[in-house]
């Protein structure tokens, strides 16, 4: 009777065995984050955006100390958890690393495709407005997720950006909400967080711009998003595209509340 | 000309704690581009940390630590608000040396 019971008791250890295993290894991941975030290399791409926002450079000699992102010219500090939001000089929603750029073309001079030309880091080199995005959001850290739904437009971007990601498509016929709508769902050893709700969404804002150790390259929320239609085997969207907004504005106001921790890192 | 390190340094009890970010390539000179040439060896050499002008760490490196190299250390012997420099050189002959101030 004994030997039964104990048999049965293995039994069931054996069953939980993989949940067990699955929060440890995802509390060791955190661990590691953890203690690498306090000396982040994402902090040496601050410092280079924080030089090139203050010294003037391109055809008009400016540097982008003017540049508004949304709380009047030249205020950074919480800027950027309050973005995608509406700008009224250019009539729509823009994202922070919409802005940049935008505010790079105007005041600067420079062209929107000498600016795009790299859009995302690389082997060759960090592209100056990744520098400066990761300097914006810098500029955030610990503060809450504040982004606007007041003006119409703001509102539309958060619909549209909600219908992509519950659109089913592509060769896998898959949505975003496949993976992130539930509670509760993993690939292999990650844990996918759902995203309809703050502490799900999150965690598709914290961490963004990451440094990726595996290259040491400093990557935006404009890369993540690019890659996510990759990895769903859609259609490569055109760098700063409504769509990507629509998606980032989707996530932000999903978070709103939550305490962004400024630029991460990544495995 | 390379860019600044970021340099954290506290005092905790009679040790300070040093803590440096370098921007660096660290190129081991063993890889290839893409078009297949070797990308030239490129990294930091010699590390050294000096307090009140006295050397209290230093280092060799090769090309196998991590490009954007963190750097920690502890030393006795210092106090508040005095400070401390950090100087590299790499194998290019580029150098840069920063300096922090003991918190």
């Amino acid at each position: 009777m004994r030997a039964r019971f104990i048999l049965a008791a293995t039994a069931g250890i054996a069953l939980a065995m993989p949940v067990l295993a699955q929060t440890g290894a995802s509390a060791d991941f955190q661990k590691f984050r953890d203690v690498m975030e306090e000396d982040n290399p994402a902090e040496l791409f601050e410092a280079r955006g924080e030089a090139y926002w203050k010294t003037p450079s391109g055809p008009k000699h400016a540097s982008l100390e003017q540049c508004d992102l949304g709380l009047g010219p030249g205020v950074v500090a919480g800027a950027y958890v309050q973005m995608p939001r509406y700008f009224a000089d250019v009539d729509k929603v823009m994202d922070a690393e919409s802005r940049v750029v935008h505010c790079m073309v105007t005041l600067q001079g420079l062209t929107y495709e000498a600016v795009t030309r790299q859009p995302f880091s690389n082997q060759s080199g960090t592209p100056a407005h990744v520098n400066v995005v990761t300097y914006v959001a810098g500029q955030s850290r610990n503060m809450p997720i504040a982004v606007p739904q007041r003006h119409p437009k703001e509102r539309e971007m958060y619909q549209i950006g909600k219908e992509i990601f519950n659109f089913r498509a592509g060769p896998y016929d898959f949505a975003c909400a496949t993976c992130h709508g539930t509670d509760g769902k993993r690939i292999r050893m990650q844990d996918l967080p759902n995203l309809t709700r703050p502490e799900g969404a999150i965690k598709a804002v914290q961490g963004w711009p990451g440094y990726r150790m595996t290259g040491g390259l400093m990557l935006t929320s404009q890369w993540r998003m690019n890659d996510c239609f990759r990895q769903q085997r859609f259609p490569e969207p055109k760098y700063l595209s409504d769509t990507v907004t629509a998606i980032l504005t989707y996530q932000a106001v999903n978070a709103k509340g939550q305490i962004y921790r400024g630029p991460g890192i990544k495995r | 000309m390379a860019d600044p390190m970021k340099i954290r340094a506290a005092l905790q009890g009679d040790v300070v704690e040093v803590r440096v970010l370098m921007a660096h390539e660290m190129e081991t000179g063993t890889r290839k581009d893409a078009s297949g040439k070797v990308i030239p060896a490129h990294f930091i050499q010699t590390v050294s940390a000096t307090h009140n002008g006295n050397t209290v760490f230093s280092a060799h490196w090769g090309p196998a630590i991590a490009k954007n190299p963190f750097l920690q250390f502890k030393f006795k012997g210092g106090s508040k608000g005095d400070k401390v420099q950090i100087t590299w050189t790499d194998n290019q002959g580029d150098k840069r040396t920063d300096e922090a101030t003991i918190s």
